[in-house]
């Protein structure tokens, strides 16, 4: 290393460092990339769908964010967006579920984890889910299920394309078997999607584990992922301790997947709403002014 | 005979029975007529016993489930079937030994039966992975359905596995994969399907071929979203919890019933279904035969929206009391 690039680095770390204590005053202007630590201005990392334009890494976004990304404006009508959980099991771990459901619904102003409704995408009609992380971990009880089950009846019965848009640890254990079984649910309204010759294709995000793993997300006719999600059945830790060796450092990502077979295609965020556009078109979709007349 | 294997909570019997032991040995060298003695420590051991197993913990019910003699897959079949044939392999690469399946004759009909297949012991279990199903398992349980469904013999599933198997080898070839498909295709078979959870049913590898019509459960048996060590370990940050954990979630019979996720509860003998393995047979066979009378009455059609319907009542959510939002518009 020469004494210039010292002179570079110190003074890069420098700058870096200053940055970041300034961000956290100036609520959120600045933000820092959790991969390669580039230092970004917020704005310009929501004109980019939030993907580091240094390292291409892919920062979580919420349900909102998804969608703005995916639809034409103003085009997605939600469903059910007031179906609630209820706390089938009085279930209480350290903290009772209802105090948990509560903090979630007040930091996400969700009822819960997933958004679903209708919109276009370039005119063309779609069914969409968006998986939202921040509700518990984006995993599935009663209400999830529920309202991805009705999403897909009624795209079934309106002859709809459908996207759900992964991210989720799993079954929520707080609803017990309840949960368990919506993965049952939603792949039997699934199957009914499919006999109807209708085109379902789930995008899989960071992470997609567990329980929608063993179900939905796995049922497209073809798969999407995003660069390096984690996608996997079962979870890393448990995995390395029945087997007592180190896994590889890819595994479980989206590109690991790919190479197994399981996933179609890896689709950068920034590409995902041309991509999906082209899939549409190419399985028969209209845009629908030409259609409808 | 091997000696009976006890739990923990069974230790109390143990004096008993030891006693009795003593007393039929002594009764055999002598002329001593011992039978009132015997009879009255038998009624005692056996109340004791029906005591216990009437007010067994969720975390001791998961040990009668995981009774290493508990009568497993095979040994049902052996007790329903006189006419058996095992049927191996997932057509792809593997033939998994621990979810087995073949074609066998149940009364005067022949049906498909499937199931996990743990070990009695620990070499067996090896071989058996534990009743961890790989994806191969999943897909050679589908590959039998197709065929059943292709033949019209009817499906009998049995439960029994603490999960689906978690390895390197198993997300290579698509855990999550396999247990998907199962579970949308079953909803597409014309034949009746009735599982039965005889042992553990552990999640995601239970449901992967517990997509049924009906679903029986016997009164030890267990059903899990999640091991209660697993769940205990990320909820409570302590494996230590997982007796709390196996009450907090739900998992006997009886709560799953009122759940609505169970259709029957299959009594047990006090001691559970390894003391008595034959009544244990015959309870599943009876239960067995009359949902299949039932469920061969319906037409494929209404077979499969009973089937659809059964799954789209599960969950509970609270329906907003204002104006929906249009969803059948």
């Amino acid at each position: 290393m020469s004494l210039f690039d010292w002179f570079a680095d110190r003074r890069k770390g420098q700058f870096v460092g200053k940055v970041s204590q300034e961000s956290d005053e100036s609520d959120g202007l600045w933000g820092k990339c959790p991969e390669c630590s580039q230092v970004v201005y917020r704005k310009d990392l929501l004109a980019n769908a939030s993907v580091c334009s240094n390292c291409g890494h892919h920062q979580r976004i919420d349900s909102k964010e998804r969608i703005d990304l995916i639809v034409d404006p103003g085009s997605f009508k939600s469903f059910d967006r007031d179906l609630s959980p209820t706390d089938p099991l009085g279930f209480k771990d350290r903290r009772a579920y209802a105090d948990r459901l509560r903090e979630s619904q007040a930091s996400t102003g969700l009822k819960d984890g997933v958004v679903t409704g209708t919109c276009c995408v370039e005119e063309m009609p779609l069914a969409l889910a968006v998986m939202d992380f921040r509700f518990m971990g984006g995993s599935m009880g009663s209400v999830v299920g529920e309202k991805i089950t009705r999403l897909v009846e009624h795209a079934t019965t309106n002859q709809l394309p459908l996207l759900i848009v992964c991210a989720s640890g799993g079954a929520r254990m707080q609803e017990g078997m309840l949960s368990l079984m919506q993965m049952a649910k939603i792949s039997g309204a699934l199957e009914r999607h499919r006999e109807a010759e209708l085109l379902y294709i789930p995008l899989l995000t960071h992470p997609t584990t567990g329980g929608v793993t063993a179900s939905f997300a796995m049922l497209g006719d073809l798969i999407l992922a995003e660069p390096k999600a984690l996608i996997g059945f079962a979870g890393r830790r448990v995995i390395e301790q029945t087997l007592r060796e180190k896994l590889p450092d890819n595994f479980q990502t989206a590109e690991y997947l790919q190479d197994h077979g399981f996933v179609d295609k890896i689709v950068p965020r920034t590409q995902l709403r041309s991509t999906l556009a082209s899939l549409l078109r190419l399985h028969g979709s209209q845009p629908i002014k030409a259609a409808g007349g | 005979m091997a000696r009976r294997y006890l739990l923990e909570f069974e230790k109390p019997l143990v004096e008993l029975e030891q006693q009795i032991e003593q007393i039929r040995e002594l009764a055999r060298d002598s002329e001593v007529d011992v039978s009132q003695q015997l009879l009255q420590l038998e009624t005692l051991a056996t109340r004791r016993r029906e005591e216990i197993f009437q007010a067994l913990t969720p975390a001791q019910k998961i040990q009668v489930a995981r009774h290493p003699q508990r009568p497993s897959t095979l040994d049902y079949i052996q007790m329903f079937c006189d006419e058996w044939v095992e049927l191996h392999g997932d057509r792809c690469s593997s033939d998994d030994q621990a979810l087995v399946g073949g074609i066998g004759r149940i009364g005067d009909r022949a049906v498909l039966l499937i199931g996990h297949q743990k070990g009695r012991d620990t070499k067996e279990n090896v071989a058996r992975n534990f009743g961890m199903a790989t994806p191969g398992g999943y897909r050679k349980a589908m590959r039998l359905m197709d065929h059943a469904d292709r033949f019209k013999l009817p499906i009998l599933s049995f439960i029994d596995t603490p999960g689906a198997y978690a390895g390197l080898l198993a997300e290579e070839q698509g855990q999550g994969e396999a247990i998907a498909v199962n579970l949308r295709e079953m909803f597409r078979l014309r034949v009746p399907v009735i599982a039965t959870v005889i042992g553990e049913g552990g999640s995601g590898g239970a449901l992967g071929i517990g997509v049924a019509d009906r679903l029986l459960m016997f009164e030890h048996s267990v059903y899990t979203v999640a091991s209660p060590e697993a769940c205990a370990s990320i909820l409570w940050r302590d494996a230590a919890k997982a007796p709390e954990a196996a009450a907090a979630l739900k998992i006997t019979g009886p709560d799953l019933l009122s759940l609505g996720v169970v259709d029957e509860v299959l009594p047990e003998p006090a001691g559970g279904n390894n003391w008595a393995p034959l009544q244990a047979g015959d309870v599943l066979k009876e239960a067995i035969e009359r949902h299949l009378d039932e469920l061969l009455s319906l037409s494929t059609e209404q077979l499969r929206e009973a089937r659809y319907r059964k799954f789209r009542a599960m969950g509970r959510v609270l329906e907003p009391s204002t104006s929906e939002s249009g969803l059948t518009a």
